[in-house]
C-alpha cells in the first residue's frame, strides 16, 4: 500500500499540542486560554457546507447542553478568518471558529486530523479535559457529521470521573 | 452506528401502520427545505408500505438559522394536543415558503382551532418543554442534520430520496 492518507489522531493520555490561530482577522486564540475548562476541538472539512445542519450549525444549537458541562467549543478548518467570519455571522455562530489556514493545517496535522491529499481537516473530535489532556477523540468518515452524541457521551464520562476524583 | 436513544411511545406522533413491521422515526424542523422535500417522499413511502410502515416525526428545530421553526413545532404540538398534529403538520410543509406567526394563526383556524389558544400556547411556552425533548433526544441519538432518519432503531445515513429510503425500508422489512 502506498502512502496512507490518513494520520493516527492523537489518542487519549496524550497532552493536547498548543497552539494560537487566528478567530478573526485581528484577534487570535489560543488552547492555553481556555485552560481550566473542559474543551471540544472540532476539525472539520470546509466552511459553506451546503446543508441546513451543518455540523458547526447542529453544535451552535447544542451549545446550552455543552455549557452545562463548562465546555468550551472550539471549531477549526483551514478556512482563513475572513471566511470563518462570513460563515460564523450567516450562521449566527455562538462559538469560536479558528483558521489552521497559515502553515496551512499545521495545527490539525499535529492532531493527526489532516488530509495531506485535499488539504483539508478530517471530520476529527477531541474532548481535553480541564488539564488540558485529551480524553476522547474520534474520526468520522469525511461525508458523515458526527453529531454530537459522542461529544455529551465523553462529557458525560469526564464529568463521572471529576466527581470521583472528588473535583467539583 | 448511531442508534435511537428515545423509543417509540404513546407521546410521539405516529402516522401510518399502528404496529408496522418497520418504524421509521423522522427528526425533522418545519422551516428546512430538505425536510419539506423529505415529507413528500414519506407521504409516498406510506402509500407504498401501508400498515407494514410507522411513521413517527419529532421535532428537530434549528433555531439559530431557521427563526420561525420553534413557533411551526409548538403550533403542531398545539394542533396534536386537539387531535390534529398530523393536520397542521401537512398545512406546514404545504405552505412552507409562507411560515410565519399569522400563517400558523391562519392554519390553526382553517383546523377550526381557536387562534386565540394558539397565540396564548405560543406566548407561554406551552408546548416548548416537548419540543426540547424532541430535540435533546435526537442530540442524544446522533441526529446530525435535517432530516435525519431512524429505521428500527438504526440512524440512516444514505440520501433520503424516495429510492433509497424505500430500499433501506424493504432491506428490514421481513427480517426478524
Amino acid at each position: 500500500m502506498g502512502q496512507l492518507l490518513m494520520g493516527q489522531l492523537l489518542a487519549p493520555g496524550v497532552s493536547a499540542p498548543d497552539f494560537t490561530l487566528h478567530v478573526t482577522p485581528d484577534q487570535t486564540l489560543s488552547l492555553d486560554d481556555l485552560r481550566g475548562r473542559s474543551v471540544v476541538l472540532a476539525f472539520y472539512p470546509a466552511d459553506w457546507s451546503p446543508v441546513c445542519g451543518d455540523q458547526m450549525a447542529l453544535y451552535n444549537q447544542v451549545l446550552p447542553e455543552f455549557r452545562k458541562y463548562d465546555a468550551a467549543v472550539v471549531g477549526i478548518s483551514v478556512d482563513s478568518a475572513w471566511c470563518h467570519q462570513a460563515f460564523a455571522e450567516t450562521r449566527h455562530l455562538h462559538f469560536p471558529l479558528l483558521a489552521d489556514f497559515e502553515p496551512k493545517g499545521a495545527v490539525a496535522s499535529q492532531y493527526g486530523a489532516y488530509r495531506n491529499g485535499e488539504g483539508v481537516c478530517e471530520r476529527a473530535l477531541f474532548v481535553l479535559d480541564r488539564d488540558g489532556i485529551i480524553f476522547w477523540s474520534y474520526r468520522s468518515p469525511i461525508a458523515v457529521n458526527p453529531g454530537a452524541d459522542g461529544i455529551l457521551d465523553a462529557l458525560d464520562r469526564l464529568e463521572n470521573q471529576e466527581t470521583s476524583h472528588g473535583r467539583t | 452506528m448511531a442508534e435511537l436513544r428515545v423509543p417509540v411511545s404513546a407521546a410521539d406522533h405516529i402516522r401510518g401502520g399502528a404496529d408496522g413491521r418497520v418504524v421509521l422515526v423522522e427528526y425533522g424542523d418545519y422551516e428546512c427545505p430538505y425536510c419539506r422535500l423529505a415529507h413528500v417522499q414519506v407521504l409516498r413511502l406510506g402509500k407504498h408500505f401501508g400498515d407494514d410502515l410507522t411513521y413517527v416525526f419529532r421535532h428537530f428545530p434549528l433555531t439559530e438559522i431557521h427563526p420561525q421553526a420553534g413557533p411551526a413545532a409548538e403550533a403542531a404540538e398545539f394542533a396534536g394536543a386537539h387531535g390534529q398534529f398530523w393536520a397542521m403538520h401537512d398545512a406546514i410543509y404545504a405552505h412552507q415558503d409562507q411560515l410565519s406567526l399569522l400563517f400558523l394563526m391562519d392554519a390553526a383556524r382553517a383546523l377550526g382551532l381557536s387562534e386565540r389558544s394558539l397565540e396564548a400556547a405560543l406566548a407561554m411556552n406551552t408546548y416548548a418543554p416537548k419540543v426540547a425533548q424532541d430535540f435533546q433526544g435526537g442530540i442524544r441519538s446522533g441526529v446530525n442534520g435535517t432530516p435525519t432518519f431512524f429505521i428500527n432503531g438504526h440512524r440512516h445515513d444514505g440520501p433520503f430520496d424516495y429510492q433509497h429510503l424505500a430500499d433501506a425500508i424493504q432491506s428490514v422489512r421481513f427480517r426478524h
